[in-house]
């Protein structure tokens, strides 16, 4: 059974199809790299598989069921464009207060354990509103693994990270990975994400427009996808 | 169990945001405070008249300074993305509703509670003599105002003009409530007992509660995520 599948996918704004007949799979274990060029339908795509917006037409099953189960959904970790994060509430506060949501057994030591993991012990009383933005984004990182979900979805995890924050995130990652995870990212930053990626997939105006496995090629030259794949 | 565990932790959440930055209820607070104190300029408070009607005006003061801390519900999450977290966590739409409402309440009801005794002494308002009947009927009046103040801010949460939006679309829908909490109170403060001729403002108050609390309850996974 496939980790992530969308089968037939589409999704309009209005009469504007942003997605169309997208099917996709990843295996558990695999890192899949969704790319394509801005406003190709990552971000929607990725929105439908984190059940946070319903499908036109065709479905989206995680691990054969509903994304918005509420047992899919303990399983499934998210980053998107923002950090997700509460600017009023300390750094222990705001993992507590998932680790609680997501039930889990000891939240406070939970939250502490993930703060370690990211470099924020030393401020886990500190508000998120007094912190740098890396920071914040490591914070986010945290939130997003805290429950050790099997699938994670990471919309542009990259994007407006500092050097640390990424080196953090992609231990992060390659760990999940090696756990059995499976990684789906939208990512613009094609050189961190193919190092992870086991699996490519290029979005061309809503439109699977390639879909396998990552080659060596690929991680030589980042550009050799839309090179071959994507039409201007 | 795991219902009213992740209604506890949302409602706990929301109320310890809104106590660091006290936003919402200091607006709400003064908002109410100065708005009773104007109309107090504008009627004799002697008149017979002005005791009369001054259910109704407290009433809609409530009304107005509610919508501003009911506003700020679903809005708060908008910074950061955190209604994404939100929606992505394993609860149910009906705790993660009944967790804002009872936040909103509180707060609310705060609001409330310290306008009364500025009220009583602007309107010359003699409000403690049924005391434990109006505080049933703010009570049951809070939380209509609180349900529908809540499921709009999240059906509005997306909008541009939500400040606009929502209580635009909240008034109209509390007409119901707001007329029997009004007819209610009037009485109440006039020294009329619950019961009578009252009964069905009552019952109609209830029901309102009733009904739109079960209807939020079910509808919130539909707001926000279609």
């Amino acid at each position: 059974m496939s980790a992530v599948a969308a089968e037939g996918v589409w999704k309009f704004y209005g009469d504007y199809p942003a997605l169309r007949d997208v099917i996709l799979h990843a295996e558990p274990g695999a890192c899949l790299a969704l790319i394509g060029r801005n406003g190709a339908g990552k971000t929607t795509l990725l929105r439908i598989i984190g059940g946070f917006s319903k499908a036109g037409r065709g479905q989206v099953r995680i691990f054969g069921n509903d994304p918005r189960d509420t047992e899919t959904r303990r399983r499934v970790g998210w980053i998107g464009h923002g950090i997700s994060v509460y600017d009023e509430l300390s750094a222990l506060e705001n993992l507590s207060l998932f680790g609680r949501l997501y039930n889990l057994p000891d939240p406070q030591k939970s939250a502490m354990e993930w703060l370690e993991r990211t470099g924020l012990e030393r401020v886990k009383d500190g508000l998120v509103r007094e912190f740098s933005r890396g920071m914040r984004q490591r914070l986010a990182v945290a939130r997003a693994f805290l429950h050790q979900p099997s699938v994670l979805l990471l919309d542009e995890p990259f994007t407006a990270l500092d050097d640390r924050a990424i080196a953090v995130l992609q231990r992060l990652l390659r760990e999940a990975l090696a756990e059995g995870r499976t990684v789906v990212m939208s990512t613009h930053q094609l050189r961190e994400a193919l190092e992870l990626a086991t699996h490519v997939a290029l979005l061309n105006r809503g439109k699977i427009a390639f879909h396998g496995a990552r080659t060596p090629q690929m991680l030589a030259d980042p550009g050799w996808v839309y090179a071959h794949y994507d039409e201007a | 169990m795991d219902f009213l565990r992740q209604t506890l932790v949302i409602a706990r959440k929301d109320l310890r945001a809104e106590l660091r930055t006290k936003e919402a209820i200091n607006a709400a607070l003064a908002f109410s405070i100065v708005i009773l104190v104007l109309f107090s300029f504008a009627f004799d408070p002697g008149e017979q008249e002005t005791v009369e009607m001054s259910g109704g005006l407290l009433w809609i003061v409530f009304a107005f300074a509610g919508t501003l801390v009911l506003n700020r519900s679903f809005a708060r999450e908008v910074p950061n993305d955190c209604l994404d977290a939100l929606v992505a966590a394993p609860i149910s739409g009906a705790a993660l509703f009944l967790g804002k409402a009872l936040a909103n309440f509180v707060l609310v009801i705060a609001v409330e509670l310290v306008s009364l005794p500025v009220f009583g002494i602007f309107y010359n308002v003699h409000w403690t003599g049924q005391i434990w009947s109006l505080l049933l009927v703010l009570a049951l009046g809070t939380w209509g105002l609180t349900v529908i103040g809540t499921i709009f801010s999240a059906l509005t949460v997306n909008i541009r003009l939500r400040e606009l939006m929502a209580p635009l679309l909240v008034y109209p829908m509390l007409i119901p409530a707001l007329m029997s909490a009004m007819k209610l109170t009037m009485d109440l403060i006039a020294g009329k007992p619950l019961g009578g001729e009252d009964e069905v403002w009552l019952r109609l108050l209830v029901a309102f509660d009733v009904i739109f609390t079960a209807l939020s309850l079910v509808l919130l996974e539909t707001v926000l995520v279609g």
